[in-house]
């Protein structure tokens, strides 16, 4: 098969109910053969509906989705041969593990042998071995994800979709299974579309993460670039911490920007195409500010007073009053000599000019 | 589950005679509770005499319906309890019911003498004298049809009641043996004076239910006298037996286009007004009894609906309807025009095999 | 075992309920079944002739002892008006002695004694020189007997003490029981065919619209009784709604009006009405139950829609099914006014057999036997179905 041609292409894609608002609008999006694609953003974005539309639930109202080149209008979900993996994991309750898991390759006709043979390999491609007789209500939630996996892959599809799958699991657990999912799909090399709400589970498993706002993707990148790189102030507080300190730029030279806020001026690398006197948000990640009594340092340095300070073992997590705002945040790491300071002390913080960037004001 | 029941106006009495009894002793009139057949005969005995009996004595009559039966009966007088003083019987059943020492004797002696004096043994006939009470009045079973929905040629025998490939359609009858088996024997052609000869014997039984099953799948069973001539009407069935008056009621009061077929008429007598053995109102229920068999009070009846009295001296009395101003004589079951091939029914044999002749009807009924 | 401190209340406090069911349940249910077997009447109303009929079986006339013991005894009788209790019993073991012992306990009043009883007796009606009318006393005397199951069954002791069926024009019970049962039988499909639609539909409806289905199915069920079977008649009858309908419409001609009640066909439309409730609401709360993304699931899984129902949707649906089936078929088999109402003579149900004989013939022994078999009959039942699909997972709601 063509390498070269996207597994999945989303062209012009909208979707609404009846006469609502747009869910999904103007969707375009391309996701590579063997690519783990995680659609990210908060409830409500569209994510959801773009992945069923993908699977058959749904149609889109407008648009049109490829599979392999080939449209899948009107194909139904049962003719698609997609793996989908539900939040709620879907397990047919009155069927055991292994009937579970031999549904799809009965419904297909296979033969008695062979199926039990995949359904072996799809439990110990899951490390569930030996379960296959238990019914699932007498397995645990992270057992009965794994099993929803499973049947998802036993009958070898090229692309599964997953639907928040570890949205029921405790933390531990979700790591865990983070882990295994990645693992699976490298083992593989399907196509996996995933969703989640969980920009820190996005990051951990993702090849690219597409980022949702209100039906649209805001950037679509792979997760240090969505970090490094944000293209939108949505995307820079969304992905992580940012301080956003809303400014005017003054002026725009080779990539850097001069910007004011509150009387203060800033220098940031330039995003996009914002001209000289445009508003903009001016993003500066915590982890790179730099809080010390001495001055000189860097190009950004301002006189802050410290508010408050949380110890959170690796780091603390320091508030400031910084060019008249008065909830910027800095994280210090945890290491010797990290100053010794106090709520109340008045310090210089700085960044580097390339660690902050002056993004597209938006409304919202 | 049990079906909701209709509420048991038994237990709304007694409910209202414990209200009444806690009431002052002014407030509460004595009343007695009569039991009767419901629907236009009904109302024609409130209208001949329930009232007047109400004006004359200051004792309250109150109505209930029944279809027929002794159950409740045996049930009240065996039980001690009971609530209904006055029961509307048919002939079998009260004389069974008499030897069975449920109802109280009422001594011909006892009623109200003829219109010129007469003694009551002379102006009731033997033949509708029982031991406990007379029969007070001839009714007919009959077969009637609406010319809404039967046209053409008309049926005019009992025969043509048997005859589906002359009348197709469904025919209404009685879920009772009483009558019915007349009818078919009738109609098998047993001659009027032969038919409870025949009847006497098994085979006879066994003939009258053969006669029967012939039209048994186009039957539709009525239980209240008020049901045919509905069903009539709505041309649920092309004919069904019925009492004469309530046939008469549909004809005069609802203008029903409906045709009575007098012959093989079987002939029955009403009553008698049995007082139920043991009823804490006897006196009250013996001043009604009484009252009712008034020549004046039988006659009066005839006024409302077509059933003659069987007093001699209340004949003389018919005379019209009261609201329409018919002449009611042609009316009647014993009008002569109407006796051409008229069945009296011999209650003495239906009081002896009414159980065994239920029970082979309930038994037929279900095969 | 002792009971103390607050478990000793919280069992005094389920006390009321426990007398409630003794008495409205239990009660009631023990003595109903008890009089299928067990009858003194008879005895405690002529102990004297069936003393004097102690060792007497059939050969000849019984003595003159048991002559004079119920010539003395009938008379008592009416006079208490108990003689019903006897009358019944006995003339149900042979046809026509009700007239002959009213009529006897009514003429021996006025006789005056004249050396024989036996003559006397046989003076007023000869059916007293007849050995069977002195067995059936007899018969009648037995405080407990079967022979009410007997009969319930369509079975009958012969002369020489066989069990054998009764003769066919009097076997009424066991075709009607069966008739009964296959016509419960019927009505459960039919609420079934019909309300697994139903409920599917109101169980993946937005609330609104599942509220006002949901009323719509419950509405027959706070409908009384006589207003459901009057409406059924304007609807069905051959002049009514449905009737004039079709004929208004062309599809039958004005004299081939469809038949639609006092047959099967109103049997089975009322009951189907009525009972649907009972199908649709334990259907509704299992479905609503199913979470919608089982049949995605399925889908996903290569299921077309048939294999998705057969195969994830249907069996998740049994207990439903169960319950509802349960449920209808139950009350299906008590019903009996509604079927009499509508239904001619196929609405002849053995429950109106039940009511006939406790209310009109008041034969409450044979009652009793066929609401015992009857019972015996919903409990066999219970245990097939609980072993079936398991009592347990039941979900009425």
């Amino acid at each position: 098969m063509n390498d070269d041609r996207p597994h999945i292409e989303y062209i012009g894609v909208r979707k609404r109910y009846g006469r609502s608002n747009w869910v999904v609008s103007d969707l375009d999006l391309r996701v590579r053969r063997g690519e783990f694609l995680t659609l990210l953003g908060p409830s409500g974005s569209g994510k959801t509906t773009c992945l069923m539309m993908l699977a058959g639930f749904e149609a889109p109202s407008a648009g049109e989705i490829r599979i392999n080149g080939e449209t899948v209008d009107g194909l139904p979900p049962d003719k698609r041969g997609i793996g989908v993996v539900f939040q709620n994991y879907a397990l047919f309750p009155h069927m055991t593990v292994g009937g579970n898991l031999a549904f799809p390759l009965e419904v297909r006709g296979m033969a008695e042998p062979e199926r039990r043979e995949r359904v072996d390999q799809a439990l110990a491609l899951v490390r569930m071995e030996g379960f296959a007789d238990r019914r699932p209500d007498q397995l645990s939630g992270g057992q009965q994800q794994r099993i929803a996996i499973a049947r998802a892959l036993v009958f070898e599809p090229d692309l599964v979709l997953m639907d928040e799958p570890l949205g029921a699991l405790d933390r531990r657990l979700r790591e865990e299974l983070q882990y295994e999912i990645r693992r699976i799909q490298q083992q593989l090399g399907v196509t996996v579309v995933y969703v989640t709400h969980d920009q820190q589970e996005a990051m951990a498993m993702s090849d690219r993460v597409a980022v949702f706002r209100a039906g649209r993707i805001e950037q679509a990148a792979a997760p240090e670039v969505l970090y490094e790189e944000p293209q939108r102030a949505f995307v820079a507080s969304f992905i992580g911490e940012n301080n956003l300190l809303p400014g005017r730029i003054i002026s725009i030279n080779r990539g850097v920007c001069a910007v004011e806020v509150n009387g203060r001026q800033i220098e940031a690398s330039h995003v996009g195409n914002l001209p000289a006197g445009a508003e903009t948000l001016v993003a500066i990640r915590p982890e790179r500010v730099k809080v010390t009594r001495e001055a000189g340092h860097f190009a950004n340095e301002h006189e802050a007073r410290v508010e408050d300070i949380s110890f959170l073992g690796d780091h603390l997590r320091v508030r400031l009053s910084v060019c008249g705002n008065s909830s910027f945040i800095a994280k210090i790491p945890n290491i010797v000599g990290h100053g010794g300071i106090l709520p109340g002390d008045l310090v210089n913080v700085g960044w580097a000019a390339l660690d902050c960037r002056a993004l597209e004001a938006e409304s919202s | 589950m049990q079906e909701p029941h209709p509420p048991s106006s038994a237990n709304a009495r007694q409910l209202a005679a414990l209200l009444l009894a806690l009431l002052p002793g002014s407030l509460a009139a004595e009343s007695i509770t009569v039991v009767s057949w419901g629907g236009s005969y009904a109302r024609a005995c409130v209208e001949a005499y329930h009232k007047a009996f109400t004006a004359e004595t200051g004792i309250e009559v109150l109505l209930e319906d029944y279809n027929g039966g002794l159950a409740q009966v045996r049930a009240q007088a065996d039980a001690g309890a009971v609530h209904w003083d006055v029961v509307d019987l048919e002939m079998p059943d009260g004389k069974l019911a008499c030897d069975e020492g449920i109802i109280e004797p009422v001594e011909l002696a006892e009623l109200p003498p003829g219109l010129n004096g007469e003694a009551p043994a002379e102006d009731y006939p033997p033949g509708v004298v029982s031991e406990c009470g007379p029969g007070m009045l001839f009714y007919s079973t009959i077969y009637a049809y609406s010319t809404q929905y039967l046209k053409g040629e008309p049926p005019a025998t009992i025969e043509d009641f048997f005859d589906l490939e002359k009348f197709p359609g469904r025919r209404g009858m009685r879920r009772s043996p009483l009558a019915n088996l007349e009818f078919a024997l009738l109609a098998d052609g047993v001659p009027l004076e032969q038919v409870y000869d025949v009847l006497d014997t098994d085979a006879g039984v066994e003939r009258a239910f053969h006669k029967l099953d012939s039209i048994k799948d186009e039957v539709v069973w009525w239980e209240a006298g008020a049901q045919p001539p509905q069903m009539l009407a709505d041309g649920e069935v092309l004919m069904s037996t019925a009492y004469n008056g309530r046939i008469f009621n549909a004809q005069v009061l609802e203008k029903q286009p409906f045709i009575i077929v007098w012959d093989g008429q079987v002939l029955d007598l009403g009553g008698p007004l049995a007082i139920v053995a043991g009823t804490p109102r006897l006196e009250a229920a013996l001043r009604f009894v009484r009252f009712a068999n008034r020549p004046t009070s039988i006659a009066n009846v005839a006024k409302y609906i077509s059933y003659s009295p069987s007093r001699r001296s209340a004949v003389g009395l018919v005379n019209k309807h009261w609201e329409t101003g018919i002449d009611m004589t042609p009316h009647m079951p014993t009008a002569p025009e109407n006796l051409k091939r008229a069945l009296q029914s011999d209650w003495r044999w239906w009081s002896d095999n009414r159980d065994e002749m239920n029970e082979r009807f309930s038994a037929w009924l279900v095969r | 075992m002792r009971i103390k401190g607050p478990r000793a209340t919280a069992v005094a406090l389920t006390l009321p309920l426990l007398a409630f069911i003794g008495l409205s349940f239990v009660a009631p249910l023990g003595t109903l079944l008890s009089k299928s077997a067990y009858d003194p009447n008879v005895a405690n109303i002529l102990p004297r002739t069936l003393a004097a009929l102690d060792g007497w079986s059939g050969g000849g006339l019984p003595a003159e002892a048991a002559f004079a013991a119920i010539a003395e005894e009938l008379p008592k009788a009416r006079q208490a008006r108990t003689l019903v209790r006897v009358a019944g019993p006995v003339n149900r073991l042979k046809s026509g002695l009700r007239r002959v012992l009213a009529r006897t306990a009514r003429q021996v009043e006025k006789t005056e004694y004249a050396g024989s009883w036996r003559a006397a007796l046989i003076g007023i009606d000869p059916a007293w020189q007849e050995p069977d009318t002195w067995l059936a006393i007899q018969a009648a005397g037995a405080r407990f007997t079967l022979r009410h199951y007997l009969q319930a069954l369509d079975l009958e002791r012969r002369p020489d003490g066989d069990i054998g069926l009764r003769p066919e024009q009097s076997r009424i019970y066991v075709p009607l029981l069966w008739r009964t049962l296959l016509v419960s039988l019927g009505v459960t499909l039919l609420c079934l065919a019909i309300g697994y639609p139903i409920a599917h539909l109101i169980a993946t409806s937005p609330p609104k619209r599942s509220n006002l289905l949901l009323l719509m199915v419950l509405v027959p069920f706070w409908t009384s009784l006589l207003v459901r079977t009057t409406a059924w008649i304007v609807l069905l009858q051959r002049q009514g709604v449905i009737n004039s309908l079709l004929v208004s419409m062309g599809i039958t001609p004005d004299g081939e009006r469809l038949e639609l009640i006092y047959n099967m066909t109103g049997t089975f439309t009322a009951m189907t009405h009525v009972l649907l409730p009972f199908m649709v609401l334990p259907l509704y709360s299992v479905m609503r139950s199913i979470p919608p993304t089982h049949m995605a699931a399925a889908a996903s899984l290569g299921a077309n829609p048939v294999q998705g129902f057969l195969r994830v949707y249907l069996p998740q649906t049994l207990p439903g099914i169960g319950a509802g089936g349960l449920l209808v078929f139950i009350l299906a088999i008590g019903y009996y006014i509604t079927p009499a109402l509508v239904g001619g003579r196929s609405g002849q149900l053995i429950s109106n057999m039940i009511a006939y004989h406790v209310q009109t013939s008041l034969n409450w022994g044979l009652a009793a036997a066929l609401s015992s078999i009857l019972l015996v009959a919903v409990i066999g039942l219970y245990l097939i179905y609980s072993r079936l699909i398991g009592i347990d997972r039941v979900r009425l709601s």
